[in-house]
Protein backbone atom coordinates (compact mmCIF):
# COMPACT_ATOMS: atom_id res chain seq x y z
CA UNK A 1 0.00 0.00 0.00
CA UNK A 2 1.18 3.47 -0.75
CA UNK A 3 3.51 5.30 -3.07
CA UNK A 4 6.33 3.50 -4.87
CA UNK A 5 8.86 4.37 -2.22
CA UNK A 6 6.53 3.28 0.58
CA UNK A 7 5.86 0.07 -1.34
CA UNK A 8 9.57 -0.73 -1.76
CA UNK A 9 10.39 0.02 1.88
CA UNK A 10 7.38 -1.95 3.14
CA UNK A 11 8.33 -5.01 1.10
CA UNK A 12 11.89 -4.79 2.32
CA UNK A 13 10.91 -4.50 5.98
CA UNK A 14 7.95 -6.89 5.86
CA UNK A 15 5.63 -4.33 7.44
CA UNK A 16 3.73 -1.31 6.18
CA UNK A 17 5.58 1.99 6.43
CA UNK A 18 4.46 5.48 5.54
CA UNK A 19 5.96 8.87 4.83
CA UNK A 20 7.54 10.54 7.84
CA UNK A 21 8.74 7.34 9.56
CA UNK A 22 12.42 6.65 10.15
CA UNK A 23 13.46 3.23 8.92
CA UNK A 24 16.64 1.22 8.98
CA UNK A 25 17.01 -0.75 5.74
CA UNK A 26 19.25 -3.61 4.69
CA UNK A 27 20.92 -2.45 1.52
CA UNK A 28 21.56 -4.74 -1.46
CA UNK A 29 24.65 -2.89 -2.66
CA UNK A 30 26.90 -0.08 -1.53
CA UNK A 31 28.41 1.79 -4.48
CA UNK A 32 31.39 4.14 -4.44
CA UNK A 33 33.99 5.37 -6.92
CA UNK A 34 37.56 6.61 -7.06
CA UNK A 35 36.53 10.10 -5.95
CA UNK A 36 34.48 9.15 -2.90
CA UNK A 37 36.04 5.85 -1.77
CA UNK A 38 39.13 7.34 -0.05
CA UNK A 39 37.01 9.20 2.54
CA UNK A 40 34.87 6.08 2.98
CA UNK A 41 37.99 4.04 3.74
CA UNK A 42 39.01 6.68 6.28
CA UNK A 43 35.59 6.47 7.98
CA UNK A 44 35.69 2.66 7.88
CA UNK A 45 39.11 2.59 9.55
CA UNK A 46 38.01 5.05 12.21
CA UNK A 47 34.94 2.99 13.08
CA UNK A 48 37.34 0.10 13.54
CA UNK A 49 34.89 -2.76 13.04
CA UNK A 50 34.99 -5.50 10.38
CA UNK A 51 33.28 -5.32 7.00
CA UNK A 52 29.95 -7.10 7.27
CA UNK A 53 29.80 -8.50 3.73
CA UNK A 54 32.45 -7.49 1.17
CA UNK A 55 30.14 -8.70 -1.62
CA UNK A 56 27.74 -5.82 -0.91
CA UNK A 57 30.37 -3.27 -1.87
CA UNK A 58 30.80 -2.27 -5.51
CA UNK A 59 33.71 0.02 -6.36
CA UNK A 60 34.21 1.78 -9.68
CA UNK A 61 37.06 3.76 -11.16
CA UNK A 62 35.47 6.33 -13.47
CA UNK A 63 35.80 9.88 -12.19
CA UNK A 64 39.46 10.29 -13.05
CA UNK A 65 40.33 7.16 -14.97
CA UNK A 66 42.86 6.37 -16.30
CA UNK A 67 44.56 8.59 -13.71
CA UNK A 68 45.32 11.98 -15.25
CA UNK A 69 47.89 12.90 -12.60
CA UNK A 70 50.00 11.36 -9.88
CA UNK A 71 47.70 12.26 -7.00
CA UNK A 72 44.80 10.48 -8.68
CA UNK A 73 47.08 7.53 -9.39
CA UNK A 74 48.10 7.30 -5.73
CA UNK A 75 44.45 7.49 -4.62
CA UNK A 76 43.57 4.62 -6.92
CA UNK A 77 46.55 2.63 -5.75
CA UNK A 78 45.32 2.97 -2.16
CA UNK A 79 41.83 1.88 -3.14
CA UNK A 80 43.13 -1.16 -5.02
CA UNK A 81 45.12 -2.21 -1.96
CA UNK A 82 42.02 -1.82 0.19
CA UNK A 83 39.96 -3.94 -2.21
CA UNK A 84 42.64 -6.65 -2.06
CA UNK A 85 42.94 -6.44 1.71
CA UNK A 86 39.18 -6.76 2.22
CA UNK A 87 38.66 -9.35 -0.52
CA UNK A 88 35.97 -7.28 -2.20
CA UNK A 89 34.72 -9.16 -5.26
CA UNK A 90 33.09 -6.27 -7.16
CA UNK A 91 35.56 -3.86 -8.74
CA UNK A 92 35.06 -2.21 -12.14
CA UNK A 93 36.75 0.21 -14.47
CA UNK A 94 34.34 -0.17 -17.33
CA UNK A 95 32.91 3.33 -17.52
CA UNK A 96 30.57 5.61 -15.59
CA UNK A 97 29.58 3.88 -12.35
CA UNK A 98 25.80 4.23 -12.75
CA UNK A 99 25.70 2.71 -16.21
CA UNK A 100 27.97 -0.15 -15.12
CA UNK A 101 25.79 -0.76 -12.02
CA UNK A 102 22.81 -1.28 -14.32
CA UNK A 103 24.65 -3.36 -16.92
CA UNK A 104 26.33 -5.65 -14.41
CA UNK A 105 23.05 -6.56 -12.74
CA UNK A 106 23.28 -4.76 -9.39
CA UNK A 107 20.04 -2.92 -10.05
CA UNK A 108 16.71 -4.72 -9.65
CA UNK A 109 13.11 -3.59 -9.23
CA UNK A 110 12.31 -3.39 -5.52
CA UNK A 111 16.00 -3.28 -4.59
CA UNK A 112 17.77 -0.87 -2.26
CA UNK A 113 21.10 0.55 -3.39
CA UNK A 114 23.08 3.37 -1.83
CA UNK A 115 26.04 5.10 -3.41
CA UNK A 116 28.57 7.77 -2.63
CA UNK A 117 27.48 9.77 -5.64
CA UNK A 118 24.49 12.03 -6.01
CA UNK A 119 23.40 10.44 -9.29
CA UNK A 120 22.90 7.06 -7.62
CA UNK A 121 19.23 8.02 -7.97
CA UNK A 122 19.54 6.83 -11.59
CA UNK A 123 18.42 3.26 -10.75
CA UNK A 124 14.96 4.51 -9.80
CA UNK A 125 14.11 4.30 -13.50
CA UNK A 126 14.10 0.51 -13.07
CA UNK A 127 12.02 0.59 -9.90
CA UNK A 128 15.00 0.29 -7.55
CA UNK A 129 15.18 2.61 -4.55
CA UNK A 130 18.60 4.20 -4.84
CA UNK A 131 20.05 7.35 -3.43
CA UNK A 132 23.28 9.23 -2.90
CA UNK A 133 24.97 9.49 0.48
CA UNK A 134 28.31 10.81 1.63
CA UNK A 135 31.46 8.79 2.09
CA UNK A 136 31.15 8.36 5.87
CA UNK A 137 27.82 6.61 5.42
CA UNK A 138 29.36 4.33 2.82
CA UNK A 139 32.14 3.43 5.27
CA UNK A 140 29.47 2.91 7.93
CA UNK A 141 27.35 0.75 5.61
CA UNK A 142 30.34 -1.47 4.88
CA UNK A 143 30.31 -2.19 8.63
CA UNK A 144 26.56 -2.42 9.22
CA UNK A 145 25.09 -3.44 5.85
CA UNK A 146 22.35 -0.91 6.60
CA UNK A 147 21.33 2.70 6.17
CA UNK A 148 18.67 4.85 7.80
CA UNK A 149 16.06 6.81 5.87
CA UNK A 150 13.19 9.05 6.59
CA UNK A 151 10.41 7.73 4.36
CA UNK A 152 9.89 10.67 1.99
CA UNK A 153 6.68 12.33 0.87
CA UNK A 154 6.06 11.82 -2.83
CA UNK A 155 5.40 14.24 -5.66
CA UNK A 156 3.75 12.60 -8.64
CA UNK A 157 5.05 13.96 -11.93
CA UNK A 158 2.37 13.04 -14.45
CA UNK A 159 3.57 13.28 -18.02
CA UNK A 160 0.84 12.99 -20.61
CA UNK A 161 0.87 13.04 -24.40
CA UNK A 162 3.48 12.18 -27.02
CA UNK A 163 6.64 14.16 -27.67
CA UNK A 164 7.03 15.82 -31.02
CA UNK A 165 9.96 14.72 -33.24
CA UNK A 166 13.21 16.24 -31.95
CA UNK A 167 11.94 16.37 -28.37
CA UNK A 168 13.44 13.79 -26.01
CA UNK A 169 13.17 12.87 -22.35
CA UNK A 170 16.09 15.23 -21.69
CA UNK A 171 14.03 18.15 -23.00
CA UNK A 172 11.07 17.11 -20.86
CA UNK A 173 13.24 16.76 -17.76
CA UNK A 174 14.89 20.15 -18.32
CA UNK A 175 11.44 21.66 -18.64
CA UNK A 176 10.45 20.08 -15.30
CA UNK A 177 13.65 21.37 -13.64
CA UNK A 178 12.95 24.84 -15.00
CA UNK A 179 9.45 24.84 -13.58
CA UNK A 180 10.12 23.15 -10.23
CA UNK A 181 13.48 24.82 -9.51
CA UNK A 182 16.63 23.44 -7.95
CA UNK A 183 15.02 22.80 -4.58
CA UNK A 184 11.55 22.02 -5.92
CA UNK A 185 11.67 18.40 -4.70
CA UNK A 186 14.12 18.53 -1.77
CA UNK A 187 13.77 15.47 0.50
CA UNK A 188 10.91 14.19 -1.68
CA UNK A 189 10.48 11.08 -3.76
CA UNK A 190 9.52 11.85 -7.34
CA UNK A 191 7.29 9.40 -9.14
CA UNK A 192 7.23 9.71 -12.92
CA UNK A 193 4.11 8.32 -14.55
CA UNK A 194 1.52 8.98 -17.25
CA UNK A 195 0.95 7.97 -20.85
CA UNK A 196 4.27 9.49 -21.97
CA UNK A 197 6.25 7.35 -19.48
CA UNK A 198 4.23 4.21 -20.29
CA UNK A 199 5.24 4.45 -23.94
CA UNK A 200 8.82 5.54 -23.28
CA UNK A 201 11.89 3.34 -23.87
CA UNK A 202 13.88 2.57 -20.74
CA UNK A 203 17.05 4.38 -21.86
CA UNK A 204 14.97 7.57 -22.06
CA UNK A 205 13.25 6.90 -18.73
CA UNK A 206 16.66 6.76 -17.07
CA UNK A 207 17.15 10.49 -17.71
CA UNK A 208 14.24 11.36 -15.38
CA UNK A 209 15.56 9.31 -12.48
CA UNK A 210 19.11 10.48 -13.11
CA UNK A 211 18.23 14.17 -13.00
CA UNK A 212 15.75 13.98 -10.14
CA UNK A 213 18.61 14.96 -7.81
CA UNK A 214 18.99 18.18 -9.81
CA UNK A 215 15.78 19.37 -8.20
CA UNK A 216 16.78 18.04 -4.80
CA UNK A 217 14.90 14.73 -4.70
CA UNK A 218 15.90 11.76 -2.54
CA UNK A 219 14.86 9.38 -5.30
CA UNK A 220 13.12 9.42 -8.67
CA UNK A 221 11.07 6.30 -9.31
CA UNK A 222 9.23 4.71 -12.19
CA UNK A 223 7.00 1.67 -11.60
CA UNK A 224 8.55 -1.41 -13.24
CA UNK A 225 6.58 -2.73 -16.21
CA UNK A 226 7.06 -5.08 -19.17
CA UNK A 227 9.49 -2.61 -20.78
CA UNK A 228 11.58 -2.62 -17.61
CA UNK A 229 11.72 -6.41 -17.48
CA UNK A 230 12.56 -6.65 -21.16
CA UNK A 231 15.36 -4.10 -20.72
CA UNK A 232 16.75 -6.00 -17.73
CA UNK A 233 16.71 -9.25 -19.69
CA UNK A 234 18.25 -7.79 -22.81
CA UNK A 235 20.69 -5.16 -21.56
CA UNK A 236 21.78 -6.29 -18.10
CA UNK A 237 23.04 -9.26 -16.11
CA UNK A 238 20.12 -9.06 -13.65
CA UNK A 239 18.28 -12.33 -14.21
CA UNK A 240 14.59 -12.96 -13.61
CA UNK A 241 12.38 -13.35 -11.68
CA UNK A 242 11.84 -9.61 -11.22
CA UNK A 243 9.72 -8.09 -8.52
CA UNK A 244 6.47 -6.61 -9.75
CA UNK A 245 4.74 -3.84 -7.89
CA UNK A 246 3.03 -0.51 -8.32
CA UNK A 247 1.73 2.33 -6.22
CA UNK A 248 -1.43 1.19 -4.42
CA UNK A 249 -3.88 3.87 -3.25
CA UNK A 250 -0.96 6.29 -2.96
CA UNK A 251 -1.22 9.57 -1.09
CA UNK A 252 0.76 12.20 -2.96
CA UNK A 253 1.94 15.46 -1.46
CA UNK A 254 1.16 17.05 -4.78
CA UNK A 255 0.77 16.26 -8.44
CA UNK A 256 2.80 18.06 -11.07
CA UNK A 257 1.43 17.79 -14.59
CA UNK A 258 3.11 18.31 -17.93
CA UNK A 259 1.57 18.07 -21.35
CA UNK A 260 4.57 16.72 -23.22
CA UNK A 261 3.10 17.21 -26.69
CA UNK A 262 3.26 20.99 -26.26
CA UNK A 263 7.03 21.05 -25.73
CA UNK A 264 9.81 22.01 -28.11
CA UNK A 265 13.53 21.27 -27.55
CA UNK A 266 14.82 22.81 -24.29
CA UNK A 267 18.16 24.10 -23.05
CA UNK A 268 19.39 24.73 -19.49
CA UNK A 269 21.46 27.90 -19.63
CA UNK A 270 24.48 29.03 -17.67
CA UNK A 271 24.83 28.89 -14.68
CA UNK A 272 22.02 26.75 -13.22
CA UNK A 273 20.03 23.71 -14.26
CA UNK A 274 16.74 25.54 -13.66
CA UNK A 275 17.62 28.37 -16.09
CA UNK A 276 15.69 26.58 -18.79
CA UNK A 277 14.56 28.11 -22.07
CA UNK A 278 13.17 26.78 -25.33
CA UNK A 279 16.17 26.08 -27.55
CA UNK A 280 14.85 28.55 -30.14
CA UNK A 281 15.53 31.41 -27.70
CA UNK A 282 19.24 30.65 -27.44
CA UNK A 283 19.83 29.27 -30.95
CA UNK A 284 22.87 30.81 -32.62
CA UNK A 285 24.95 31.21 -29.45
CA UNK A 286 28.57 30.29 -30.39
CA UNK A 287 29.92 27.09 -28.79
CA UNK A 288 33.57 26.12 -28.27
CA UNK A 289 33.05 22.57 -27.06
CA UNK A 290 30.33 19.99 -27.54
CA UNK A 291 30.39 17.05 -25.15
CA UNK A 292 28.21 14.01 -25.69
CA UNK A 293 28.74 11.85 -22.63
CA UNK A 294 27.91 11.14 -18.95
CA UNK A 295 25.50 8.98 -16.97
CA UNK A 296 22.63 11.09 -18.32
CA UNK A 297 22.92 10.76 -22.07
CA UNK A 298 25.69 8.55 -23.44
CA UNK A 299 23.89 5.25 -23.82
CA UNK A 300 23.97 3.37 -27.11
CA UNK A 301 20.69 4.91 -28.30
CA UNK A 302 21.96 8.43 -27.47
CA UNK A 303 25.09 7.81 -29.51
CA UNK A 304 23.03 6.34 -32.35
CA UNK A 305 20.83 9.44 -32.33
CA UNK A 306 23.83 11.79 -32.43
CA UNK A 307 25.46 9.70 -35.15
CA UNK A 308 22.33 9.79 -37.29
CA UNK A 309 22.65 13.58 -37.34
CA UNK A 310 26.44 13.68 -37.80
CA UNK A 311 26.58 11.01 -40.50
CA UNK A 312 28.10 12.40 -43.68
CA UNK A 313 28.57 15.84 -42.08
CA UNK A 314 31.46 17.67 -40.46
CA UNK A 315 31.60 19.33 -37.08
CA UNK A 316 32.41 23.02 -37.11
CA UNK A 317 36.14 23.71 -37.37
CA UNK A 318 36.54 25.56 -34.08
CA UNK A 319 34.11 23.48 -32.04
CA UNK A 320 35.85 20.61 -30.25
CA UNK A 321 33.38 17.76 -30.25
CA UNK A 322 33.93 15.05 -27.67
CA UNK A 323 32.05 11.78 -27.60
CA UNK A 324 32.43 9.63 -24.48
CA UNK A 325 30.38 6.42 -24.40
CA UNK A 326 29.05 5.83 -20.88
CA UNK A 327 30.59 2.35 -20.65
CA UNK A 328 32.91 -0.11 -22.36
CA UNK A 329 29.89 -2.24 -23.20
CA UNK A 330 28.30 0.70 -25.00
CA UNK A 331 31.60 1.50 -26.68
CA UNK A 332 31.78 -2.06 -28.03
CA UNK A 333 28.22 -1.89 -29.33
CA UNK A 334 28.83 1.49 -30.92
CA UNK A 335 31.95 0.18 -32.56
CA UNK A 336 30.13 -2.86 -33.95
CA UNK A 337 27.29 -0.66 -35.24
CA UNK A 338 29.71 1.67 -37.04
CA UNK A 339 28.84 4.68 -34.88
CA UNK A 340 32.42 5.32 -33.79
CA UNK A 341 33.45 5.54 -37.43
CA UNK A 342 30.71 8.09 -38.06
CA UNK A 343 32.00 10.24 -35.18
CA UNK A 344 35.60 9.99 -36.35
CA UNK A 345 34.64 10.81 -39.93
CA UNK A 346 32.73 13.87 -38.72
CA UNK A 347 35.79 15.16 -36.89
CA UNK A 348 34.82 14.24 -33.32
CA UNK A 349 37.22 13.07 -30.64
CA UNK A 350 36.13 9.80 -29.05
CA UNK A 351 37.22 9.46 -25.41
CA UNK A 352 37.53 6.40 -23.22
CA UNK A 353 34.35 5.72 -21.18
CA UNK A 354 34.20 7.52 -17.85
CA UNK A 355 33.36 10.84 -16.21
CA UNK A 356 36.46 12.88 -17.11
CA UNK A 357 35.16 16.06 -18.70
CA UNK A 358 31.92 16.06 -16.70
CA UNK A 359 33.74 17.12 -13.56
CA UNK A 360 36.58 19.03 -15.16
CA UNK A 361 39.19 16.42 -14.30
CA UNK A 362 40.59 15.60 -17.72
CA UNK A 363 39.72 15.03 -21.34
CA UNK A 364 37.78 18.23 -22.08
CA UNK A 365 38.53 21.03 -19.61
CA UNK A 366 37.24 24.50 -20.50
CA UNK A 367 39.32 27.69 -20.72
CA UNK A 368 38.08 31.03 -19.31
CA UNK A 369 35.48 32.55 -21.61
CA UNK A 370 34.70 29.28 -23.39
CA UNK A 371 31.18 27.99 -23.77
CA UNK A 372 30.19 24.33 -23.85
CA UNK A 373 27.02 22.60 -24.99
CA UNK A 374 26.70 19.19 -23.37
CA UNK A 375 24.42 16.27 -22.62
CA UNK A 376 25.39 16.45 -18.93
CA UNK A 377 22.99 16.84 -16.02
CA UNK A 378 24.39 19.91 -14.30
CA UNK A 379 26.01 23.15 -15.39
CA UNK A 380 27.39 24.58 -12.18
CA UNK A 381 30.02 27.28 -12.40
CA UNK A 382 33.47 25.70 -12.70
CA UNK A 383 32.08 22.20 -13.27
CA UNK A 384 34.15 21.62 -16.42
CA UNK A 385 37.23 23.63 -15.54
CA UNK A 386 37.44 27.41 -15.55
CA UNK A 387 34.86 29.19 -13.40
CA UNK A 388 34.71 31.74 -16.20
CA UNK A 389 33.42 29.18 -18.69
CA UNK A 390 29.74 28.62 -19.43
CA UNK A 391 27.86 25.32 -19.73
CA UNK A 392 24.58 24.74 -21.59
CA UNK A 393 22.65 21.47 -21.33
CA UNK A 394 20.50 19.75 -23.92
CA UNK A 395 19.68 16.47 -25.66
CA UNK A 396 22.18 14.37 -27.65
CA UNK A 397 20.38 15.43 -30.83
CA UNK A 398 20.71 19.11 -30.00
CA UNK A 399 24.38 18.54 -29.13
CA UNK A 400 25.04 16.93 -32.50
CA UNK A 401 23.28 19.72 -34.41
CA UNK A 402 25.20 22.29 -32.37
CA UNK A 403 28.51 20.58 -33.20
CA UNK A 404 27.76 20.89 -36.91
CA UNK A 405 26.95 24.58 -36.77
CA UNK A 406 29.35 25.62 -34.01
CA UNK A 407 26.36 27.43 -32.54
CA UNK A 408 23.39 26.22 -30.54
CA UNK A 409 21.20 24.66 -33.20
CA UNK A 410 17.80 23.03 -33.50
CA UNK A 411 18.21 19.29 -34.12
CA UNK A 412 14.97 19.09 -36.11
CA UNK A 413 16.71 20.58 -39.14
CA UNK A 414 18.90 17.50 -39.36
CA UNK A 415 16.36 14.85 -38.53
CA UNK A 416 14.70 12.87 -41.31
CA UNK B 1 32.18 37.02 18.82
CA UNK B 2 32.28 35.60 15.32
CA UNK B 3 32.04 37.07 11.86
CA UNK B 4 29.27 36.02 9.48
CA UNK B 5 30.25 35.04 5.94
CA UNK B 6 27.13 35.35 3.84
CA UNK B 7 26.40 33.30 0.74
CA UNK B 8 23.38 33.18 -1.57
CA UNK B 9 20.73 30.59 -2.45
CA UNK B 10 21.45 27.24 -4.12
CA UNK B 11 25.10 27.30 -3.16
CA UNK B 12 26.35 24.09 -4.77
CA UNK B 13 29.12 21.70 -3.79
CA UNK B 14 31.24 22.77 -6.78
CA UNK B 15 31.17 26.29 -5.40
CA UNK B 16 32.03 25.07 -1.90
CA UNK B 17 34.73 22.69 -3.09
CA UNK B 18 35.53 22.72 -6.82
CA UNK B 19 35.84 19.17 -8.17
CA UNK B 20 39.35 19.62 -9.41
CA UNK B 21 40.64 20.27 -5.89
CA UNK B 22 38.90 17.46 -4.05
CA UNK B 23 41.34 14.76 -5.10
CA UNK B 24 42.86 14.94 -1.64
CA UNK B 25 41.27 13.95 1.66
CA UNK B 26 43.65 16.16 3.65
CA UNK B 27 41.37 18.43 5.65
CA UNK B 28 43.81 21.36 5.89
CA UNK B 29 44.47 21.30 2.17
CA UNK B 30 40.76 21.11 1.38
CA UNK B 31 40.15 24.01 3.77
CA UNK B 32 42.72 26.13 1.96
CA UNK B 33 40.58 25.85 -1.20
CA UNK B 34 37.11 26.13 0.30
CA UNK B 35 34.93 28.72 -1.54
CA UNK B 36 38.11 29.67 -3.46
CA UNK B 37 36.28 30.71 -6.60
CA UNK B 38 33.25 32.51 -5.27
CA UNK B 39 34.81 33.93 -2.08
CA UNK B 40 38.61 33.89 -2.44
CA UNK B 41 38.86 36.10 0.66
CA UNK B 42 37.22 33.45 2.89
CA UNK B 43 39.97 30.85 3.37
CA UNK B 44 42.78 33.27 4.23
CA UNK B 45 40.64 35.39 6.58
CA UNK B 46 38.18 33.05 8.30
CA UNK B 47 38.79 32.77 12.04
CA UNK B 48 37.99 29.79 14.26
CA UNK B 49 34.34 29.93 15.22
CA UNK B 50 33.22 32.13 12.30
CA UNK B 51 29.77 31.42 10.95
CA UNK B 52 28.97 30.50 7.35
CA UNK B 53 25.49 31.79 6.48
CA UNK B 54 23.72 30.46 3.40
CA UNK B 55 20.32 30.89 1.78
CA UNK B 56 17.94 28.22 0.51
CA UNK B 57 19.16 24.79 -0.61
CA UNK B 58 22.67 25.13 0.81
CA UNK B 59 25.07 22.47 -0.48
CA UNK B 60 23.07 21.18 -3.44
CA UNK B 61 24.71 19.09 -6.16
CA UNK B 62 27.29 16.41 -5.62
CA UNK B 63 27.47 13.95 -2.73
CA UNK B 64 31.09 14.89 -2.12
CA UNK B 65 31.78 14.91 1.59
CA UNK B 66 34.85 16.99 0.79
CA UNK B 67 32.55 20.04 0.88
CA UNK B 68 31.48 19.90 4.56
CA UNK B 69 34.92 18.54 5.51
CA UNK B 70 36.52 21.62 3.92
CA UNK B 71 34.19 23.93 5.85
CA UNK B 72 34.95 22.07 9.08
CA UNK B 73 38.66 22.31 8.23
CA UNK B 74 38.35 26.09 7.92
CA UNK B 75 37.35 25.93 11.60
CA UNK B 76 34.00 27.56 10.98
CA UNK B 77 31.88 27.12 14.09
CA UNK B 78 28.76 26.21 12.18
CA UNK B 79 26.68 26.73 9.06
CA UNK B 80 23.37 28.58 9.31
CA UNK B 81 21.06 28.38 6.27
CA UNK B 82 17.44 28.86 5.29
CA UNK B 83 17.43 25.20 4.18
CA UNK B 84 19.95 22.50 3.33
CA UNK B 85 20.15 20.16 0.35
CA UNK B 86 19.56 16.62 1.59
CA UNK B 87 22.94 14.96 1.06
CA UNK B 88 24.80 17.97 2.47
CA UNK B 89 22.56 17.89 5.55
CA UNK B 90 23.34 14.20 6.19
CA UNK B 91 27.03 14.66 5.46
CA UNK B 92 27.36 17.58 7.85
CA UNK B 93 25.66 15.63 10.66
CA UNK B 94 27.73 12.55 9.87
CA UNK B 95 31.06 14.36 10.07
CA UNK B 96 30.09 16.45 13.08
CA UNK B 97 29.85 19.86 11.39
CA UNK B 98 27.16 21.79 13.29
CA UNK B 99 24.35 23.08 11.07
CA UNK B 100 21.37 25.20 11.94
CA UNK B 101 18.29 25.66 9.79
CA UNK B 102 16.61 29.05 10.11
CA UNK B 103 15.14 30.99 7.21
CA UNK B 104 14.74 33.99 9.54
CA UNK B 105 18.41 34.04 10.58
CA UNK B 106 19.49 33.56 6.98
CA UNK B 107 17.46 36.61 5.96
CA UNK B 108 18.46 38.62 9.02
CA UNK B 109 22.24 38.30 8.81
CA UNK B 110 24.42 40.24 6.37
CA UNK B 111 28.01 39.60 5.39
CA UNK B 112 30.40 40.87 8.06
CA UNK B 113 27.82 41.00 10.86
CA UNK B 114 29.01 40.00 14.31
CA UNK B 115 27.08 36.93 15.37
CA UNK B 116 26.95 34.49 18.24
CA UNK B 117 25.50 31.00 18.14
CA UNK B 118 24.49 28.75 21.01
CA UNK B 119 24.70 25.31 19.48
CA UNK B 120 23.04 23.55 22.38
CA UNK B 121 19.89 25.65 22.28
CA UNK B 122 19.93 26.65 18.60
CA UNK B 123 19.79 30.35 19.48
CA UNK B 124 21.43 32.69 16.96
CA UNK B 125 22.22 36.30 17.94
CA UNK B 126 23.06 39.05 15.49
CA UNK B 127 25.05 41.46 17.72
CA UNK B 128 25.48 43.99 14.92
CA UNK B 129 21.73 44.42 14.51
CA UNK B 130 20.57 43.43 17.96
CA UNK B 131 18.31 40.65 16.68
CA UNK B 132 17.99 37.00 17.63
CA UNK B 133 16.66 33.87 15.99
CA UNK B 134 15.79 30.31 16.93
CA UNK B 135 16.88 27.44 14.67
CA UNK B 136 14.60 24.47 13.94
CA UNK B 137 15.32 21.60 16.33
CA UNK B 138 16.93 18.47 14.87
CA UNK B 139 14.87 15.25 14.88
CA UNK B 140 15.78 13.04 17.89
CA UNK B 141 17.59 10.31 15.97
CA UNK B 142 19.64 12.90 14.07
CA UNK B 143 20.48 14.44 17.42
CA UNK B 144 21.84 11.08 18.55
CA UNK B 145 24.37 11.16 15.70
CA UNK B 146 25.14 14.84 16.11
CA UNK B 147 25.71 14.63 19.85
CA UNK B 148 28.07 11.67 19.41
CA UNK B 149 30.15 13.96 17.16
CA UNK B 150 29.15 12.27 13.92
CA UNK B 151 28.25 8.85 12.53
CA UNK B 152 31.76 7.41 12.70
CA UNK B 153 32.09 8.25 16.38
CA UNK B 154 28.56 7.00 17.06
CA UNK B 155 29.32 3.63 15.48
CA UNK B 156 32.55 3.22 17.43
CA UNK B 157 30.47 3.01 20.61
CA UNK B 158 27.06 1.88 19.42
CA UNK B 159 25.24 -0.41 17.01
CA UNK B 160 23.34 1.24 14.16
CA UNK B 161 20.08 -0.33 15.40
CA UNK B 162 20.23 2.02 18.41
CA UNK B 163 19.56 4.95 16.07
CA UNK B 164 15.98 3.98 15.49
CA UNK B 165 15.43 2.30 18.87
S1 LIG C 1 29.14 11.25 -15.60
FE1 LIG C 1 29.21 13.16 -14.44
S2 LIG C 1 27.30 13.24 -13.29
FE2 LIG C 1 27.58 11.11 -14.00
S3 LIG C 1 28.63 10.06 -12.32
FE3 LIG C 1 30.22 10.83 -13.69
S4 LIG C 1 30.77 12.85 -12.86
FE4 LIG C 1 28.81 12.29 -11.95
Amino acid sequence: MGTLVEEIFSRQLGRAVEAGEIVLLDVDYIMSHDNTTPLAIKAFREIGKPMRDPAKAVIHFDHAYPAPNQLAAENQQKIVRFIQEQNMPHFYHRGVCHQVMIEEGFVRPGGVVIGADSHTVTYGALGCFSTGLGSSEIGAAWVTGKAWFKVPETILVRLEGAARPGVFSKDVMLHIAGRMGMDGATYRSLEFAGSYIDALAVHERIVFANMSVEIGAKCGLIAPDERTFEYLRRETKARPPYEQFEAVQPRYERVFEVNVSALEPQVACHPDVDQVKPLSEVAGLPIDQVYIGTCTNARFEDLALAASILKGRQVSRFTRTLVTPASQTIYEKALAAGLIQVFLDAGCTVNAPGCGACIGRHGGILAPGERAFTTMNRNFIGRMGSPEAEIYLGSPAAAAATAIEGRIADPRKYMG
Amino acid sequence: MARAWKFGDNLNTDEIMPARFNITIDEKELASKVFCEIRPDYAPNARPGDVVVGGWNFGCGSSREHAPVAIRGSQAGCVVAASFARIFFRNAINIGLPILESPEASAGIEDGDEVEVDLASGAIYNRTRGTSFQARPLPPFVLKIASAGGLVKFLREHEIEELTA
